[in-house]
């Protein structure tokens, strides 16, 4: 549009503007849910200096920001990956195969506790927890049951595991040699980002040095021997959980994605040997339009970064690939039925955002873990999303938006501020250390949970329109007897192995970590053997020490 | 305060394996904000490690924050400890994602005066501790 | 009461707890139960560690209890974090690096706010110590945030004085200038993998050596708490400056000049107490304000009347405020 074209518009926008503004408001001010104000109107002026080709581009080109492959969904549709496991690794199995059954296209394995935290079912500290928040997974064996009769060639799995995430994945390559299966053609994800567990969800076990570098030897191994597989989801899921805001999630995780970028780099791998295969995990929060913006401000900071700073060439390392999921902590309890509608919502923001593959939440997750219908109905959602709204004919149908475009290039920018204070406080690792990321988040959480106690947040059910009916929901109810028969067969297991074969295999490993080499090759030997995740998890200790929180608020 | 002028101590604790501590700090705060004397544990709490920092810190409140299910495990077992310890006076209070069935018997038999759930306002929860103060 | 303190005395941790709370809470059974204690206090030694918010202070506690455990010492620990001042509430977290040793009967650590009034936490903590000292403890470690006077009176508690900084930029030297130089029978030099530890490490010394006279030359060592390294070094070095104070004969003047600083604390809070609490009875205080403020009077005849009405020490009300 020609300069003079503009000033006449910018003349009409006061007018209304001057009219608008006289009329009265239902409030005070219009903020996200981040608390970031919105203004009432937005123009082909707060967009002049977009520019098509530099700033958006083409699907399946840089930057990217319209989406990283050239048909989108009209290729394939994202993959429906609901998060599930629970009691032991029967109930799970059951339910994956269920799942499966429902049309759902990949898996994704919750793990309990104990396993997170790499405890042995029999761990004192296990006590009450065994199967409750996930699958209880002690060993080998427990993987061999879990995976039963599901072709691990043909459907890939994500495992939600960090601290001790190389060790359940090799006791899922070892699972897959059982069944035959070409390491080479085992595809999946592992979360394996430590560096998020340090910033907000704080199921940490080694120092960041150690873990830093087990991470990167994953990056080794599987470069190399399962190339199929995504080595790492950065996830900003859990720190918008934690309670930061949108522009927070995204800025911190992408600084997280870079630090793993330069752990790869430092640790002598080329970027593209290993950066196609790292992918992200976002959140899908409630407020609809700064979501999106979100999803395509990623792609194009992710994609900019890593052609000008880490001179990455291969396109793969430039695009960002992620999984969503809808936002647990916009959940209620109260009325949990209203909760379909969010999860609704916000899956359509993830799909218009462009998402590889989503989890919707079932209703009853902020209860407890998810009924199987529940979590049927939350996969309908997407289903009906997919095939009846129509939202996924087109790719990124939003951009162009006045609105959509200012904020996105905002969200960017706010990262970009970001990325630059926590450079100047010495990078990630500093910055966690000073406890940076842990008090913008817990400021912000605070903030939201004020702004929610005195409505200027609403929450439909809980501080508006409450009608206080008691519940009416069917809820799982995890039999107490799982732990006791995870035990008992965790006993067994230990009685009858090769008990020679794991001590050695547990030395062999000390010995390992102790030096320099690789030590995926000495895990999954121990794995093989049938060494116990707390057995391993214990060795390793010996070595790399354990990670302890900061005291800050 | 209490009438006496003394300041109310609150131990906030997360026992067990659940790294969740958004609602433990956040509640944390409020009661800072609200004047009283907030001792935190952090995370990974054994209950033995909570009653004994309760016993230590002589807390007159014992806040425990459960997000991973094993609040049937765990908060009889602190209170037992608790009871151990002498501290049969002090006032257990739970927050979490509990189901109201389990909260009910958490608080009919005994072992917690009340239960917080998601959604329960953080004056709630300052204004309850303070009432029973009073 | 009584029975408080002979439970106290038997090593009851309950009965520890509940007497440090009355110390806290300023209770009136207070003073008889400090004086029930006093003959068996005087044992512990005392050690304070203090530095700047974020120096690793708790985490280098933590470790140092740790050393100090394997020689077999039995040991308290006060941690004093600041209370706001806007809600005179306070979260207290330092223990949190401490908690692996919560279930260790031989270790004691009790978190204080400082509540206010900055004389009345000093006397608070000295109280405390005397209750662990008298609980049997052999090492008293004070941990607390040195950014102000306060801290620096807890500091005159201690026997031997901890300062921790960091290489973090220059500010840690500036720290230092700012009062507590003169306080630090020992620094360290804590996160000392970051860069710039040496030159930290240099300053430090520097600034020693131009400060003279002193037998005893503050030694700077530098640790990484979280990989537990240096610790070793920091425990031989606390354990010879205890040797110093011991063989010098600094340790019992030391002691000695905190006796008496605690003998006329006590006077002056007595008093203090004492005449106000009789002020409050005898006299309309705001009445006075008032005249004084209408120039109807002074307040340095108003003072001296004041005090001609009443007793100047009634044992009845000398009581804690």
């Amino acid at each position: 549009m020609e300069r003079e074209k503009f000033h006449h518009l910018d003349d009409q926008k006061r007018a209304w503007e001057k009219h608008a503004e006289s009329l009265e408001g239902r409030k005070e001010s219009f903020v996200t849910v981040s608390g970031r104000p919105v203004k009432m109107l937005y123009t082909p002026l707060d967009t002049e200096k977009l520019d098509y080709e530099k700033d958006l581009g083409f699907p399946g080109s840089y930057p990217y920001t319209r989406g990283v492959q050239g048909n989108m969904y009209r290729g394939r549709l994202w993959t429906m990956r609901q998060f599930s496991g629970f009691g032991d690794a029967y109930d799970s199995n059951r339910r994956y195969r269920y799942l499966l059954e429902q049309g759902q296209t990949g898996l994704s394995v919750a793990f309990d506790m104990p396993t997170i935290m790499g405890y042995d079912s029999d761990h004192e500290r296990a006590m009450g927890e065994v199967g409750r928040c996930g699958v209880a997974i002690d060993s080998l064996e427990d993987m061999e049951i879990l995976f039963d009769n599901i072709p691990v060639d043909q459907v890939t799995t994500s495992m939600t595991i960090n601290g001790p995430a190389s060790i359940l994945w090799c006791m899922y390559l070892a699972n897959a040699e059982k069944q035959g299966v070409n390491l080479k053609q085992v595809g999946g994800t592992i979360q394996n980002d430590i560096l998020k567990e340090y910033i907000a969800q704080k199921s940490w076990i080694f120092p960041p040095e150690p873990s830093i570098r087990l991470i990167t030897d994953i990056f080794a191994f599987a470069g190399e021997h399962v190339p199929r597989w995504n080595t790492i989801s950065i996830s900003g899921y859990h720190i918008r959980e934690a309670g930061s805001t949108a522009a927070q999630e995204l800025a911190f995780t992408l600084a997280d994605g870079f630090a793993y970028v330069e752990a790869g780099i430092n640790a002598g791998l080329d970027v593209d040997s290993f950066a196609p295969r790292l992918s992200f995990f976002f959140n899908a929060h409630i407020d609809f339009f700064e979501e999106i913006c979100k999803y395509r401000a990623a792609r194009r900071i992710w994609a900019k970064r890593m052609k000008e700073r880490y001179g990455a060439k291969d396109e793969r390392s430039l695009k960002l690939r992620f999984h969503t999921q809808t936002a647990g902590c916009s959940l209620t309890a109260k009325e949990p039925e209203n909760n379909i509608i969010r999860t609704t919502l916000e899956a359509l923001s993830a799909v218009l955002g462009g998402t590889q593959s989503l989890h919707t939440n079932s209703m009853d997750e902020v209860l407890a873990l998810p009924t199987e219908k529940a979590v049927k109905i939350a996969l309908r959602t997407q289903q009906v999303i997919a095939c009846e709204s129509g939202v996924a004919n087109t790719i990124d149908p939003l951009a162009g938006s006045y609105f959509i475009e200012t904020l996105t290039d905002k969200l960017e920018s706010e990262a970009e501020e970001y990325f630059q204070r926590i450079e100047d406080l010495g990078g990630v690792l500093a910055a966690i250390d000073q406890g940076f990321f842990q008090q913008e988040i817990a400021d912000a959480a605070y903030k939201y949970q004020r702004a929610v106690d005195n409505e200027e947040q609403v929450i439909v059910g809980v501080n508006r329109y409450n009608s206080n009916e008691p519940l009416e929901i069917e809820l799982l109810k995890i039999d107490p007897a799982v732990e006791e028969k995870q035990v008992s067969r965790l006993r067994k297991l230990k009685e009858k192995r090769d008990n020679l074969a794991v001590r050695q295999s547990l030395d062999n490993l000390v010995n390992c970590a102790s030096g320099n080499d690789n030590i995926i090759p000495g895990i999954l030997e121990a794995v093989k053997v049938y060494a116990t995740i707390g057995e391993i998890v214990a060795s390793l200790k010996e070595v790399f020490g354990e990670y302890k929180e900061k005291p800050l608020f | 305060m209490d009438k006496s002028g003394k300041k109310i101590r609150v131990l906030v604790a997360k026992p067990g394996l659940d790294g969740h501590d958004r609602g433990a700090r956040v509640v944390a705060r409020a009661l800072r904000d609200a004047g009283f004397e907030v001792i935190y544990t952090g995370l990974h709490q054994t209950p033995e490690q909570v009653a004994e920092t309760a016993l230590q810190e002589d807390v007159d409140v014992v806040g425990l924050s459960i997000l991973s299910g094993a609040h049937m495990t765990l908060v009889p077992r602190i209170k037992k400890l608790l009871q151990d310890n002498g501290m049969n006076e002090v006032m257990m209070i739970v927050g979490g994602i509990i189901p109201e069935d389990d909260a009910e018997k958490l608080v009919s038999e005994g072992y917690a005066e009340q239960i917080f759930t998601p959604g329960d306002p953080l004056d709630k929860i300052t204004g309850y501790i303070s009432n029973n103060f009073k | 009461m009584q029975q408080l303190v002979a439970e106290l005395l038997k090593g009851n941790r309950r009965a520890a707890a509940r007497m440090i709370s009355h110390v806290e809470n300023d209770d009136p059974l207070k003073r008889m139960l400090l004086t029930e204690l006093y003959p068996h206090t005087g044992k512990a030694y005392v050690i304070g560690v203090t530095g700047a918010p974020g120096s690793g202070k708790s985490s280098l506690v933590d470790c140092l209890l740790q050393q100090m455990r394997r020689d077999g010492l039995k040991i308290g620990v006060i941690a004093v974090d600041p209370t706001s001042p806007f809600s005179g509430g306070a979260i207290l977290g330092d223990r949190i690096r401490m908690q692996d040793h919560a279930l260790d009967h031989d270790i004691f650590i009790r978190s204080m706010g400082t509540r206010g009034s900055l004389g009345g936490l000093s006397r608070s903590t000295r109280e405390a110590i005397q209750v662990l000292d008298a609980f049997g403890k052999d090492i008293i470690l004070i941990e607390t945030v040195g950014v102000g006077q306060s801290e620096v009176d807890i500091v005159k508690a201690a026997d031997t004085t901890v300062v921790v900084l960091t290489p973090a930029g220059g500010d840690s030297v500036q720290t230092i200038k700012a009062g507590i130089m003169e306080i630090a029978d020992l620094f360290v030099v804590n996160k000392a993998d970051l860069p710039g530890a040496e030159r930290t490490t240099t300053e430090i010394n520097i600034m020693l050596d131009m400060k003279k006279g002193d037998h005893w030359r503050p030694p700077v060592v530098q640790t990484v708490s979280v990989q537990n390294k240096g610790l070793d070094q920091l425990w031989e070095l606390l354990q010879e400056h205890r040797n110093y104070m011991n063989e010098s004969g600094k340790l019992e003047t030391v002691r000695l000049e905190r006796v008496k600083r605690e003998l006329t604390d006590q006077v002056e809070y007595l008093l203090k107490n004492s005449v106000w609490e009789q002020v409050k009875e005898e006299v309309k205080l705001e009445k006075l304000v008032e005249e004084i403020a209408n120039r109807k009077n002074d307040p340095y005849s108003a003072a001296s009347e004041l005090l001609e009405k009443i007793s100047f020490f009634d044992q009845k009300t000398g009581k804690d405020d």
